[in-house]
C-alpha cells in the first residue's frame, strides 16, 4: 500500500499539486476500501458523536462561563484557577479521590491476580463456583445498598450490634456520619466490588496458558509456584496484566455511586466526597457547566496519565 | 479452543502452599459472600426479625411478605408498574442487540480487513478505555439535546451501540476465526457482509454472547434519570430507587428489591460464565 503512495507523490511540482495529489490519493484509498469504512462507520459514527466529540467539547467548555441558559462566555483559564486555589471542596474531593484510588486501585488489582491465581490451582467445578462468588459483587446492582443496613448507626446495624456484644465498643458508632469513620467503610466497600472485568480477564489468563510451558520451566530449575507465578506465568499473560490495569484505574478513579448510596450527597463535612462527586454536583445540580467542564477535564487527564504510567511500569514485568 | 485440564499432574505443588491458599480464598471468599447471603436472608426477614434487637444474620421464619408487599406497592404506582418493566426490558434489549451487530461490524473490519487509519482507530478506542464515561456527561447532555433526543429511548439506546469495551473484546477476539475460512466463503462469491454474518459470526459465538452480558449488566441497571424525565418511560432501577427511598417504612420491600435487581445479573453469569471466560482469553491490550 505505502508503494503506491510514495509513487503517486512523487512526481509533484508545487504545494497545490501535492495537495491535490494527496487528495486523489486519500479518495483513490477510501474507495478502495469502502467496504470496510462502511462496516465501522456505524460504531465509528457513533462512538464520535457520543465519546469523542464529548471530551473535546468539554475541553473547550473548561474555559468558559455556561449555565446552559446564555451561551457560554470565554473566561480563560479562570475555572482551573477556582478550582485549584479557591476550592477548598475540591481539594478535599482530589485528597478523598486519591487515596481512594491509591488504596483500591493497586489493592483491587492485586488481589484480584492473586485470587484469580488461587482459583485456578482448583478443580474446574469449584473454580467456577469461586469465580462468580468473587466476581457477583460487582454485577449485582445496587446489592451494596446492604452496607448501609450492615453499618446502620444505630444497635440495630449488625456491625455495632456485634462489637457491642464483644465488648469492644459501648455505643454504636455512626458509621456513615463520623468523618473519621465514613472514608474507611467507602473503602472495605469499593474494595468489596472492586473484582470485576480484570479479574475475570486474570482467571481466563491463567488457563490459557500452556501446560508444556510449566514443564520446560521445571526443566530450566524453575522450584516453587512463586518462581513459577514471576518466571512464566506473569511474563506470559502481560497482555492481560495490562488490560486489568486498565480496568481497575478507570473505576479506581470514577467511584461516586458508592459514596452517594452510603455517605449521601453531600457527605459529612464532605468526608466522602469525591471528584465525581463534586462534578455531579457542579453539573446536575447547581448547573455551571463551564466549571463542571474544568472537572472532568481534570479528571479526564488524571485517568489518563495514570494509565499510561503503570502500562509502562507493567512493560517491565517478567524482565 | 479446547479446556484443558490443568489438574491432571500438579507441578511444584508444596502442600503448605496448598493449605495457605485455601485459607486465603476461604477468608476472602466468605468476606465476598457474607453481604450477598445477608441481602438474600433480609429479602425473606419478616418485619420483626428485620428490625430484631439483637439483629440476627440469618432468617428464622422466612416469609415471602416483602415480595407480596413490593407487588401490593407496584400495583398501586401512578403509571402501571409494567410499564417500567417494559422499558427496561425494551431499552436493555434493543441496546444490547444493536450494540453487538454493531461493534461486531467495526470489530470485524478492523481486525479482518487493515484498511488506512484502522490501526489509529482502534489505539482511540483503547484509549477510551482509559477514561470513565462521567468524563463525557456534561458534553452528553447537550448532544441529547442538539439531537432533540431528551426524554426519548433513543437516548438511552443508541449510545449504548457505542459501548467501546465491546468492540475492544471483539476484535481481539476475531484474531482466532482462522482466515482461510473467510478466503473459501469469498472464493463462493458470498458478500463481505454475508461472510461476516454467516461465517465470522457464528465462530466468535462466545464473544457476542460476552458483549450481551457486560452491555445487559450496564442497560440493566440504568436509572436513566438525566436524560429521561416522563413517568412513563422511566426504567425499572429507577422505579425500585424510588422504593428503596422509602427508609425504614419500606425496609422489608426494600430488600426485596435490592434481592430483585441483584439476581438476574448473577444468574445470567452463571449461565454464561464459560462464554465469557473463553472471550476474555484474548482480552489482553497487547504492546
Amino acid at each position: 500500500m505505502s508503494a503506491v503512495v510514495e509513487k503517486v507523490s512523487q512526481p509533484v511540482q508545487g504545494k497545490t499539486a501535492t495537495f491535490k495529489s494527496r487528495f486523489e490519493n486519500l479518495k483513490k484509498q477510501v474507495i478502495k476500501h469502502k467496504v470496510s469504512y462502511l462496516f465501522v462507520a456505524p460504531f465509528g459514527i457513533i462512538f464520535l458523536v457520543f465519546t469523542i466529540i464529548p471530551v473535546v467539547v468539554s475541553m473547550g467548555l473548561s474555559f468558559t462561563y455556561f449555565n446552559i441558559l446564555e451561551t457560554p462566555k470565554f473566561i480563560s483559564w479562570q475555572n482551573y484557577i477556582r478550582l485549584f486555589l479557591g476550592d477548598d471542596v475540591f481539594l478535599k474531593a482530589v485528597k478523598n479521590t486519591f487515596l481512594l484510588a491509591a488504596i483500591t486501585g493497586p489493592v483491587g488489582y492485586l488481589a484480584s491476580l492473586m485470587f484469580a491465581w488461587f482459583i485456578n490451582e482448583l478443580p474446574p467445578k469449584i473454580r467456577a463456583f469461586m469465580v462468580l462468588i468473587f466476581y457477583a459483587p460487582s454485577i449485582s446492582g445496587n446489592v451494596y445498598m446492604i452496607w448501609q443496613v450492615m453499618f446502620s448507626s444505630d444497635a440495630y446495624g449488625y456491625v455495632n450490634s456485634t462489637l457491642i456484644k464483644l465488648g469492644i465498643i459501648t455505643e454504636p458508632i455512626l458509621w456513615l456520619q463520623d468523618p473519621r469513620y465514613v472514608m474507611p467503610v467507602i473503602l472495605i466497600v469499593v474494595l468489596w466490588m472492586s473484582l470485576g472485568t480484570g479479574f475475570l480477564s486474570f482467571v481466563a489468563g491463567l488457563q490459557s496458558i500452556d501446560r508444556a510451558q510449566y514443564e520446560a520451566g521445571i526443566v530450566d530449575g524453575v522450584k516453587n509456584r512463586w518462581q513459577e507465578l514471576w518466571y512464566i506465568t506473569l511474563p506470559n499473560m502481560k497482555p492481560m496484566l495490562m488490560f486489568g490495569a486498565v480496568m481497575s484505574i478507570t473505576s479506581s478513579f470514577a467511584v461516586s455511586d458508592v459514596t452517594i448510596a452510603l455517605a449521601g450527597m453531600p457527605s459529612v463535612d464532605y468526608a466522602a466526597h469525591t471528584v465525581v462527586n463534586h462534578l455531579i454536583d457542579y453539573g446536575t445540580i447547581r448547573f455551571e457547566m463551564g466549571y463542571a467542564s474544568a472537572i472532568a477535564t481534570v479528571l479526564f487527564l488524571t485517568m489518563i496519565i495514570c494509565n499510561k504510567v503503570v502500562q509502562n511500569l507493567l512493560k517491565k514485568v517478567g524482565r | 479452543m479446547k479446556h484443558r485440564k490443568l489438574n491432571t499432574k500438579r507441578l511444584n505443588r508444596s502442600l503448605g502452599g496448598d493449605i495457605f491458599s485455601i485459607v486465603i480464598l476461604v477468608i476472602f471468599g466468605s468476606f465476598m459472600v457474607l453481604p450477598m447471603i445477608y441481602a438474600i436472608c433480609n429479602a425473606f426477614k419478616p418485619l420483626d426479625e428485620l428490625f430484631m434487637f439483637p439483629p440476627r444474620f440469618f432468617v428464622r421464619n422466612p416469609t415471602l411478605d416483602n415480595f407480596r408487599d413490593l407487588f401490593l406497592l407496584m400495583a398501586q404506582s401512578w403509571v402501571p408498574f409494567s410499564r417500567y418493566i417494559f422499558n427496561t426490558l425494551f431499552i436493555t434489549a434493543a441496546g444490547t442487540a444493536g450494540h453487538v451487530v454493531v461493534a461486531s461490524m467495526a470489530a470485524y473490519a478492523l481486525e479482518k480487513h487493515k484498511f488506512p487509519g484502522s490501526k489509529l482507530f482502534f489505539s482511540i478506542v483503547v484509549t477510551s478505555l482509559m477514561f470513565s464515561s462521567v468524563v463525557t456527561a456534561i458534553p452528553n447532555y447537550l448532544v441529547m439535546a442538539k439531537l432533540h433526543w431528551l426524554d426519548t429511548y433513543l437516548a438511552l439506546i443508541v449510545p449504548a451501540f457505542g459501548y467501546p469495551l465491546g468492540l475492544f473484546l471483539m476484535k481481539q477476539f476475531m484474531e482466532t476465526v482462522p482466515d482461510s475460512l473467510l478466503e473459501s466463503a469469498r472464493m463462493d462469491g458470498a458478500s463481505e457482509f454475508r461472510t461476516f454474518w454467516t461465517v465470522a459470526m457464528p465462530c466468535v459465538k462466545p464473544a457476542w454472547l460476552t458483549l450481551v452480558i457486560f452491555s445487559f449488566q450496564t442497560l440493566w441497571g440504568n436509572t436513566g434519570s438525566t436524560f429521561i424525565y416522563s413517568e412513563e418511560l422511566k426504567t425499572l432501577p429507577y422505579a425500585l430507587n424510588q422504593i428503596l427511598l422509602g427508609g425504614f417504612a419500606r425496609a422489608g420491600v426494600g430488600a426485596a428489591v435490592v434481592l430483585l435487581m441483584m439476581i438476574v445479573p448473577v444468574v445470567l453469569f452463571m449461565v454464561t460464565q464459560s462464554s465469557i471466560i473463553q472471550t476474555m482469553a484474548t482480552s489482553g491490550i497487547k504492546e
